[in-house]
């Protein structure tokens, strides 16, 4: 394995065109070599995630849960009087438990990653595409290396831009974990193929997941009958795509924290080997 | 009553009463499949922005249907805006799960299954089975079935929203029914000319 120092990828970065002439071949060595079996221990043996920013976009997070410890930023996005949204700082934590759910899960898996919240989904909110594509935005603006998206939206006139982001965060190294909806109805960031996307299976290993040939789906993991982090110090037991989610999340934060480097193409590739179904369990 | 009254009344009012039986059905048989104490449909009214209940099965059959929340009450209102399903198992830590509104119905579940009603790409409301039975371990296949009946509840839902709607625009006020009033008029008595400027009408529409 050789690892060389990873310049920062941006997106003005001036290119003469796109092709890459001879001498441009050494700046563009790959910085991380795969070995010829990935193992979960070479994958994220000794991680903790620390170091590793995860974004997660929801209902808001509880501050001060004890499955969740700290968040690092809170932001919700808000509609401003003349209609406009805006991120703001969030003081009001998690109107209704999933984010919090979430974010226990992540936390879980992950110790010692950075959690960060967006809260785009509140008490009663309505019209929410809009809401969650400026999250979205932003969170990929703030280079999260993991955004987890335990929701998606069945509106088709908001596939065109949620596409864009979805790729966008892809080359800037922003994964995007997404759940599959839990009904069989299209439904959108899931779909995309620039996105990491998890349904459930029913076992009761976090670290059990499954890689699924067959997509849209691509991962499953744990989703049954989960006691999670919820309102008011609380847990409750919960079952939905919604949970599975952070487990993956949670399992490329650790990835991430021993392999900085890889990208999110590399990093589903890792995903694929340390899968249960493909030997994984090394 | 006019033929063209008659007609749509025979289909719009005989409709909506299939409609609902078509409802009334679903919840029953998601009810007796998951052997839960009650099931229920929940309708978006997105003028008042309120969830109606529009059939239950089981525990407050006969009480609850016409009764009102505001559509971000409770599980059935966190799955309406999500449009996704939820399974909870122990309501009593829930917070999106209105203990008030439940109590209101005379009927406080232990664990729901929520699935909205989607038709197209939105949301038309909500069915919600209580209670399984608690020795049963949930499988992830029941909450696709539950997925499958909300798609037969979506239709059903989707249909009778439709005939209401058509109903409501060829009664008293409604935005077609001058055409109603017209038809009516028609058929009072012989009125040769004003059937020849129905048919220029029809010429100049097509």
């Amino acid at each position: 394995m050789s690892v060389v120092p990873h310049e920062s990828h941006s997106e003005e970065e001036e290119l003469p065109a796109w092709s890459l002439p001879a001498e441009a071949v050494d700046r563009i060595r790959v910085p991380v070599a795969l070995p010829d079996q990935v193992t979960r221990e070479w994958a994220w043996g000794g991680s903790t995630g620390a170091g590793v920013r995860v974004c997660i976009l929801d209902s808001g997070v509880e501050l001060g849960h004890p499955l969740v410890g700290a968040i690092a930023r809170s932001v919700a996005v808000l509609r401003r009087e003349d209609g406009e949204l805006e991120v703001v700082e969030d003081e009001e934590g998690d109107l209704c438990g999933h984010g919090t759910a979430c974010a226990g899960i992540v936390r879980s898996l992950a110790p010692e990653c950075e959690l960060a919240s967006v809260r785009v989904l509140g008490a009663g909110y309505t019209g929410g595409g809009e809401t969650m594509l400026a999250g979205l935005r932003w969170a990929i603006e703030q280079g999260f290396q993991v955004v987890n998206m335990s929701l998606s939206t069945t509106r088709t006139k908001y596939v065109e831009r949620l596409h864009e982001l979805a790729d966008r965060a892809y080359f800037r190294r922003v994964l995007l974990v997404a759940s599959a909806h839990n009904m069989p109805v299209e439904s959108f960031p899931w779909r995309f193929a620039s996105v990491i996307s998890v349904g459930s299976h029913e076992e009761p290993d976090p670290f059990t997941f499954f890689y699924n040939p067959s997509p849209p789906v691509e991962f499953f993991a744990r989703g049954l009958d989960l006691d999670v982090a919820w309102l008011g110090g609380s847990t409750l037991r919960c079952t939905g795509n919604s949970f599975a989610t952070p487990h993956v999340a949670g399992i490329c934060a650790l990835v991430l924290g021993k392999h900085p480097e890889l990208t999110p193409f590399q990093l589903k590739s890792v995903l694929y080997q340390t899968a249960t179904n493909a030997g994984g369990e090394r | 009553m006019s033929d063209l009254e008659a007609a749509v009344a025979a289909g719009v009012l005989g409709a909506d009463e299939a409609h609902r039986s078509l409802l009334q059905a679903t919840v029953e048989v998601a009810r007796a499949i998951f052997g839960a104490k009650a099931a229920s449909v929940f309708l978006l009214d997105e003028v008042a922005d309120e969830l109606v209940f529009e059939a239950v099965a089981g525990e407050g059959a006969g009480e609850l249907v016409g009764m009102r929340f505001p559509s971000g009450t409770g599980i059935a209102g966190w799955v309406l805006t999500t449009a996704e399903p939820l399974v909870v198992d122990d309501l009593s830590a829930d917070t999106r799960f209105s203990r008030g509104a439940a109590e209101s119905t005379g009927y406080v579940p232990k664990s729901i299954m929520a699935v909205p009603l989607l038709v197209e790409e939105r949301a038309l409301g909500v069915l919600e089975v209580l209670d399984r039975p608690p020795e049963s371990r949930l499988k992830l296949a029941e909450v696709d079935l539950l997925g499958l009946f909300a798609n037969q509840a979506a239709i059903a839902l989707d249909l009778l929203q439709k005939a209401r709607r058509a109903r409501e625009a060829l009664a008293g006020e409604g935005r077609l029914a001058p055409l109603a009033r017209i038809a009516r008029r028609l058929e009072e008595e012989e009125r040769g000319a004003a059937l020849e400027l129905l048919q220029a009408l029809e010429k100049l529409l097509r």
